[in-house]
């Protein structure tokens, strides 16, 4: 049951400005998402009675509560899963609001990833207190070897994947000129007016080889970005067309680490997003009738990998898909049309939500014509999105 | 950065030997380790001391960011043990350009700080 009936949508959203030094807390980063959110949807703070987010946010829902007025919570969670989790916010917002567990639920994820205190790409020599790394797994298996890196944890699933299906980093590079083609023409992005050709990526440096150069690593973000939720129904009376929630999933496999995923038999597919496909094309969507997707681009090997997880072409098939020009406006899979986490911006994940929101609005940048249906997908989570 | 449930790793490590969990109950090995078996949720298991042979599964070699406690390139591996165990773990004795897939690796011990030890591998010989 990953279908809801199309019972919670998206009524409002919210960001911050996307920047490298945001100069404030991610807290009030955080407060000022959410206000516009609720302002987008035409919502009093009051109305608020459910909090989402997910695991190594720094900010603390009892702060939330005090600082922008909401009177009484009855649902909050966490997805796990770090990035990977994003867009289970949306299967937590719609379950907790088809049982009747919260009426108008906030997501949020607010990031200071780069001028924090640790930046994001950073060597990590610690577990982070709340990211769920404790007792055995995970950071201790890495660190005493220099992996200390998102990059170099999924570099050794990456060149793997390469190996398996004789891919190039020059094919991981055609799916970045793509995402940085969308930037190019969106205010927000980090890659606004900043054109990038695939001679430019060839000639970026190595951050793990053979796999990862420095333009195909997402962009270390400070900013915030938020979503309101509520009842279909209830959101005939708001401001504006409600994105209703067609489809929501999760998957979390045996043997599965958050980005140290290195334990599963065959780190080649992302059995991952196998998973989570099955589940939310168990709704009754087909892929065929999606007009655009969002998917999670932290590095880019793992959207090709995920291409091909999710069944938009067969195992190896990605890097054909990608130089025939599918990802682009005009092709069969239009993908992150604002630019993905490595063009727009990295706020973890949860801002290509509002990319898809948009897109079924109709007020994108890169806008899909008549875009009917988005997926959104992070690795393990993920949603099909529709007009109403 | 060793808790309860990993110290059956790294300790054997010190004193230079490469385990893994085996169950008491059913035999199964595992790693990384943990309290109680997948298998047959038995909280009995011993360290068994495997061959330190296997295979190069996948690998990256790391330039950036850099840490100052290791030497660059960092030579990053995943190795497939005889016995059915994944480790990541490091490459020694081998140049960047000479690393295949599937090449074959046996254990040797890295010094690290406090006298204890790391396994890390090189090409078999
Ligand atoms: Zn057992």
């Amino acid at each position: 049951m990953t279908g809801f009936g199309g019972g919670a949508a998206i009524v409002g959203i919210g960001a911050t400005e996307f920047s490298r030094d945001a100069g404030r807390s991610e807290l009030q980063l955080a407060c000022e998402a959410i206000r516009d959110a609720l302002g987008d949807a035409g919502l009093e703070p009051a109305a608020v009675d459910g909090i989402v987010s997910y695991t190594v946010d720094p900010v603390e829902e009892t702060e939330l509560v005090r600082s922008l007025g909401f009177r009484e919570i009855g649902f909050s969670s966490r997805v796990p899963y770090g990035g990977g989790g994003s867009m289970g916010t949306l299967l937590h917002a719609a379950a907790a609001i088809t049982s009747g567990a919260a009426e108008v639920v906030v997501a949020y994820r607010a990031v200071r990833a780069r001028s924090g205190a640790s930046r994001f790409g950073g060597p990590k020599t610690r577990p982070s207190p709340t990211s769920g790394h404790s007792g055995t797994t995970a950071m201790q298996w890495c660190m005493p070897y220099g992996v200390l890196t998102p990059a170099s944890w999924m570099a050794l699933n990456a060149t793997r994947y390469m190996h398996a299906f004789g891919v190039t980093n020059a094919d991981f590079g055609r799916a970045v000129v793509q995402l940085r083609s969308y930037a190019e023409t969106n205010p927000a992005a980090w890659g606004y007016k900043r054109p990038m050709t695939l001679d430019d990526h060839q000639a970026s440096r190595w951050i793990a080889e053979p796999c990862i150069r420095m333009f195909d690593c997402c962009q270390e973000t400070d900013g915030s970005v938020a979503l309101v939720m509520t009842a279909r129904d209830r959101a005939a009376d708001l401001r504006n067309p409600p994105v209703v929630i067609g489809a929501a999933a999760t998957a979390g496999l045996f043997e599965q680490e958050i980005a140290s995923d290195h334990y599963r038999p065959d780190l080649a597919v992302m059995d991952g997003s196998v998973a989570l496909a099955r589940r939310l094309f168990d709704s009754g969507f087909r892929r065929d009738e999606l007009d655009a997707a969002m998917i999670y681009d932290a590095f880019s090997p793992i959207l090709l990998m995920q291409l091909e997880a999710l069944g938009f072409c067969g195992p190896g098939e990605a890097k054909g898909f990608v130089a025939d020009a599918n990802l682009g406006l005009d092709g069969a899979l239009p993908t992150n049309t604002n630019g993905g986490l490595i063009g727009e911006g990295y706020i973890h994940g949860l801002n290509l939500v509002l990319e898809a929101a948009r897109q079924l609005r109709g007020t994108a940048v890169n806008q899909v014509a008549q875009a009917r249906r988005v997926l959104v997908t992070a690795s393990r989570t993920g949603a099909i999105l529709t007009r109403d | 950065m060793v808790t309860a449930d990993s110290a059956i790793y790294w300790d054997a490590a010190a004193e230079r030997r490469l385990v893994a969990q085996r169950c008491a109950g059913c035999g199964a090995l595992r790693h990384p380790p943990r309290p109680m078996c997948p298998v047959c949720h038995s909280l009995e298991f011993e360290a068994a001391t495997l061959s330190g042979r296997g295979t190069l599964y996948s690998y990256a070699v790391l330039h950036h960011p850099q840490h100052p406690a290791f030497d660059y390139p960092v030579l990053a591996a995943l190795v497939d043990l005889e016995e059915g165990v994944r480790l990541v773990s490091n490459l020694v004795d081998v140049e960047a350009a000479d690393i295949e897939i599937g090449m074959p690796l046996e254990v040797t011990f890295a010094p690290t700080v406090d006298d204890r030890a790391v396994p890390v591998f090189r090409p078999a010989r």
